[in-house]
Formats: structure tokens, sequence, C-alpha cells
């Protein structure tokens, strides 16, 4: 794996990064190997996970780290995929909480987690050793071209 | 990293009712300049109808997508409504996602969105 294979940022909790750090996540996503839409869905989850740090992680308080990981996988039964891992030292959630909310009670907050799981394969939420929260997410090519997760026509 | 591009809000009365331009992203950042400016356009006199021209909007997320149905939730309230107009495909994606396609009426004209 060569050092282009993978993504490392380190960031704060200001709403302001959040436009680079968007275009630097597509462009890593498009550099091994996604379609521009494809890319586009994981910088979206990216950005919403992000956001959730900014906004409950930190309560909006800037300045705050958040490192971000991301890397190519492998898994023997779904093989190809990446990885992407968002590290933040702000408030430990319960992970009971962090649930997408019904869709069907319409109303403004509460969608972003809804967004990532429709995007991604795997989410999976951590309290994180020493504080805060790490998030893991992962998305494989196979469900991809099985269609799933994504409630549109591929492309 | 610090600087981003904007979101321009442009909005226009038109009798009864309101058309709003926006270019640019909506997100975390922006969304709260968004929220504010919606918010006084429909108060204290709520237009019959607001138009969301979104079709210089190459990104939306959860947030902006919130601000959005805040508006026309509050635009019920009162007997209003919003159409979406022009949303590129990235956007329309977000709202599909979420399923507020079936929220929104969407439209593809302005002229189309006055009928809807």
């Amino acid at each position: 794996m060569s050092a282009a294979d993978e993504l490392a940022l380190d960031i704060t909790s200001d709403a302001g990064e959040l436009a680079q750090v968007r275009e630097a996540v597509q462009q890593w996503a498009m550099r091994v190997g996604w379609s521009e839409e494809h890319a586009a869905d994981i910088m979206l989850a990216v950005d919403e996970a992000l956001s959730n740090v900014i906004r409950h992680g930190y309560d909006g308080k800037p300045g705050q780290p958040i490192e971000l990981r991301a890397r190519r996988v492998s898994d023997a039964r779904r093989g190809e995929g990446l990885e992407i891992v968002i590290r933040d030292y702000g408030k430990q959630v319960p992970i009971e909480q962090i649930c997408g909310r019904d869709l069907d009670d319409i109303r403004p907050g509460g969608l972003g987690v809804h967004i990532i799981r429709s995007v991604m394969s795997e989410v999976i939420y951590e309290h994180a050793r020493g504080g805060g929260m790490r998030l893991t997410m992962r998305k494989y090519r196979a469900d991809v071209s099985a269609g799933q997760g994504r409630p549109r026509e591929e492309s | 990293m610090n600087e981003q591009p904007r979101l321009e809000i442009e909005a226009d009365r038109d009798g009864d009712d309101v058309i709003v331009r926006l270019k640019g992203e909506v997100d975390l950042r922006s969304s709260p300049d968004l929220r504010r400016r919606l918010t006084e356009l429909v108060e204290p006199q709520a237009p019959k109808l607001v138009i969301m021209d979104l079709s210089g909007v190459d990104y939306v997320d959860s947030s902006g997508v919130g601000t959005i149905v805040e508006l026309k939730r509050r635009a019920l309230r009162t007997g209003g409504d919003v159409v979406l107009v022009g949303l590129q495909p990235r956007v329309r994606s977000v709202f599909e996602i979420t399923r507020l396609d079936k929220f929104f009426k969407i439209a593809k004209s302005i002229d189309e969105a006055r009928q809807a």
C-alpha cells in the first residue's frame, strides 16, 4: 500500500474547514478508484460525521481536535473497500442514542446519522480510550455493485 | 485549512410570493445564515408561496435540508407553501436519501413552481 492510498487530516472543530475536508476526501476517494458519484457519497458521509462531532461532541466549540484517517481495506467476504475513521476528544455520547430518526417524522434535525448509514456499508460508533468518540465507516465495492445502500439508480 | 466558498442568498418579493435564489454550498457553516434570512422573509408577513431556486447550489448537507424543512413547516402553519426549483443531481440525491423528495413539491422552473 502506498502513501497515496491513505489520507490523514488533523483538523479542528470549525465549520469553516468542512469545505476543504470535503474536497480532500472526494479527491482521495477518486484517486483510490471510486467513481465521482460514489466519491461524492463518501464525502457527504464524512461531512455529516464531522458536523455531528462539531455540534454534539464539542457543542459547537471551535478549535477542538478532530482526526480523520482513511485507507483502503480488503475483506475476505466483501472484497475491496475503504475505511474512514474519525476520532474526537469531545463528549462520549451513549452509543444507543446515536441512531437515525424515523423518516416519516418530518422535522428539521436528526438526518445526519441516517445519511451516513445510507451511504456507507458499515458504521461503528465507539467510546475512544482516553475520552471522545471514534467513528469507523467502511464502504465496500461489492455493496455498490449489488445496489445496496442507496434509494436511487446507479449511473 | 480556513476559508471556503460562501453561500449567496438573494430574495425578491413578487406579490404574495417570494423567490429565494441560492448560490454556493449549504452546509453547517452557511445554514445558520440561511435560516436567519429565511426567518426574516417569512416574518412578520408570511408569503403565500416561497419558491426556492436551488439551481446555483452544488452541495447541500443535512443541516441545509433541515433548514428548508423548517421553512416549509413554518409556511404550512400559516397556509403557505414552499416549492423547490432547479435541483442539481447531487442535491436531489440528498433529498432522496432522506425521503424529503416526497415532502416537497419539486418543479423544473419558476413558472412551473407557480402552478404547483
